[in-house]
């Protein structure tokens, strides 16, 4: 009872809720699962460096067993993404088949297949959540890093799903140098839509590692999406990916965790189980789908997951007087920049991260993503160097599930509460 | 938010949107039209939810799980909780 009253301590003790959570479930609460690398657009900082399918991609009739498996495991909902997942033939079939067998579906699109029909039918399902995407507040932001007319084609989809009388779908954007001074704008059509603006931190994953550089927000952009998250609270959502700018002043709503392989997970098209949604790359690679005991085993027996779930060393960052809050930051962010894992972030507010890539031997290679998807009209293959970087997360805080992270979670937003039913506070994917 | 607080005497039922996925502790509650999440953090709790589903009031749900007097107004709390998140509704004839 009242577990999450009990002080922090530095030795977990058996019982509490929170130890658990930083042991693992049985299931996840729910997982990212990237349907497809085929997308009909070439987004310069796509995580999953998507573009052709691949052929060695899941079968509707492995994809259904997948959800069979997801269903016995009781985990409650997937979030759909890819690639461009409404490209898949299938993926009503699968979309219909999920709902059918009490798996929830949130899927992220481009909204290129949204037609006022698609919004029709979505509208009418308490168990489907769509998210468009969108980068831009205006059609010359946006465009430069979705492709022309990505962005015309983002306001008819949310404007056939307005019409649909679908409220509040989620409207998510990846912030970015080019975009943090429109976050207001953001915010309006959001309301105009009567959707929930989410925003997410740009990450160098995938062809995010091309254009990080340039991309990624400048420390005074990012006191400003702090000061503006601060201001307006849970209204907006951030799938939790800011837990580093907790440093500045106080936490953000959310969990501000890392839950890698604890709580959720990523399944690619192809079936690989990866710890998180962010970091495509075999270091963090867990298992497949189609191997003997399917997804089941991979989550609850393979050795990086086990690994995950051992306490963690917070490494250098653990004497800083933020480590409480900001917990070393982001994972996939450190390590597909070449930084220690138990390291500062690389967007660390105390300047850190910056001094640590300044420190960088030049000689350096920087862990590339295992896969590119990308278009071969578009994209020229990149060299495929390596570097071993021991896989750790860092330190959580005792007294709070390591819950959520970067990644999708119905627990981001939920604090403990004193009462023996604790609850989250919605949905903070 | 300002709900009256769960009357014992009255009939619950789990939301019919909402799924019970048990864990060692207690187990999770997800509910598919809020989105949201819910944890009964022991399984005394998870045995009165439970056992709602069969029982004429919250009382008695509370009875079948063991409950002792002195613990009810306790567990009482814990289904208002649940009741404010929607987990839980009254029964309706």
């Amino acid at each position: 009872m009242t577990l999450l009253e009990a002080p922090p301590k530095q030795t977990p003790s058996p019982g509490r809720l929170v130890d658990m959570f930083e042991h693992g479930l049985d299931s996840p609460i729910c997982l990212t699962w990237e349907l497809t690398y085929a997308c009909n657009l070439s987004c310069v900082h796509c995580l999953s460096s998507s573009g052709r399918r691949d052929p060695r991609e899941l079968t509707t009739e492995e994809c259904k067993g997948v959800i069979d498996e997801l269903q016995r495991m009781q985990v409650f909902y997937v979030n759909i993404g890819g690639g461009e997942p409404t490209v898949r033939s299938d993926f009503w079939e699968l979309v219909d088949y999920a709902t059918a067998h009490q798996v929830g579906v949130k899927f992220s699109t481009n909204g290129v297949k949204i037609t006022p029909e698609v919004a029709q039918r979505l509208a009418s399902s308490d168990y489907v959540d769509v998210q468009i995407s969108l980068d831009g507040a205006t059609a010359d932001v946006n465009d430069v890093v979705r492709g022309p007319g990505s962005y015309d084609t983002a306001i008819r989809a949310m404007t056939n799903l307005s019409d649909a009388g679908f409220t509040g779908f989620k409207i998510s954007v990846v912030c970015t140098r080019q975009n943090i001074p429109q976050l207001d704008e953001f915010k309006a059509i959001a309301d105009r839509f009567g959707a929930q603006l989410r925003l997410t931190r740009l990450r160098p994953s995938g062809r995010g590692a091309d254009v990080w550089d340039e991309l990624h927000p400048t420390s005074e952009q990012q006191r400003e999406l702090y000061d503006w998250l601060v201001a307006n609270g849970e209204n907006v959502l951030t799938g939790d990916s800011f837990f580093h700018l907790s440093a500045y002043g106080s936490a953000l709503p959310g969990l501000n965790l890392c839950g890698a392989g604890r709580v959720v997970c990523l399944i690619d098209p192809i079936g690989d189980v990866y710890a998180c949604p962010f970091a495509i790359h075999e270091e963090f690679l867990a298992g497949n789908v189609r191997s003997e005991g399917g997804f089941q085993e991979v989550w609850r027996h393979s050795e990086l997951f086990t690994r995950l779930r051992q306490p963690q060393s917070g490494g250098a960052c653990t004497s800083c007087q933020f480590f409480d809050s900001c917990k070393g930051g982001c994972m996939a962010a450190k390590f597909f920049t070449g930084l220690p894992l138990d390291g500062p972030d690389p967007e660390c507010v105390r300047g850190f991260g910056e001094t640590a890539l300044a420190q960088r031997a030049q000689d350096q290679a920087v862990p590339k993503p295992d896969g590119d998807h990308s278009h071969r009209t578009t994209r020229a293959e990149r060299p495929r160097t390596r570097v071993a970087i021991p896989v750790s997360i860092s330190l959580r805080r005792p007294d709070r599930p390591p819950v959520s992270a970067c990644a999708e979670d119905p627990l981001a937003g939920f604090s403990p509460t004193q009462s023996d039913a604790g609850h989250g506070t919605g949905c903070a994917c | 938010m300002s709900i009256s607080p769960v009357d014992l005497d009255l009939a619950w039922d789990i939301h019919p949107q909402v799924s019970v996925r048990p864990e060692p502790f207690g187990a999770l509650l997800y509910h598919f039209g809020t989105r949201k999440l819910s944890f009964l953090k022991d399984l005394t709790l998870l045995a009165i939810v439970r056992a709602l589903a069969e029982s004429t009031s919250a009382r008695e749900a509370c009875v079948a799980a063991g409950v002792a007097d002195s613990d009810v107004e306790r567990y009482r709390q814990a289904l208002d909780t649940l009741v404010r998140s929607s987990m839980l509704v009254e029964r309706t004839p």
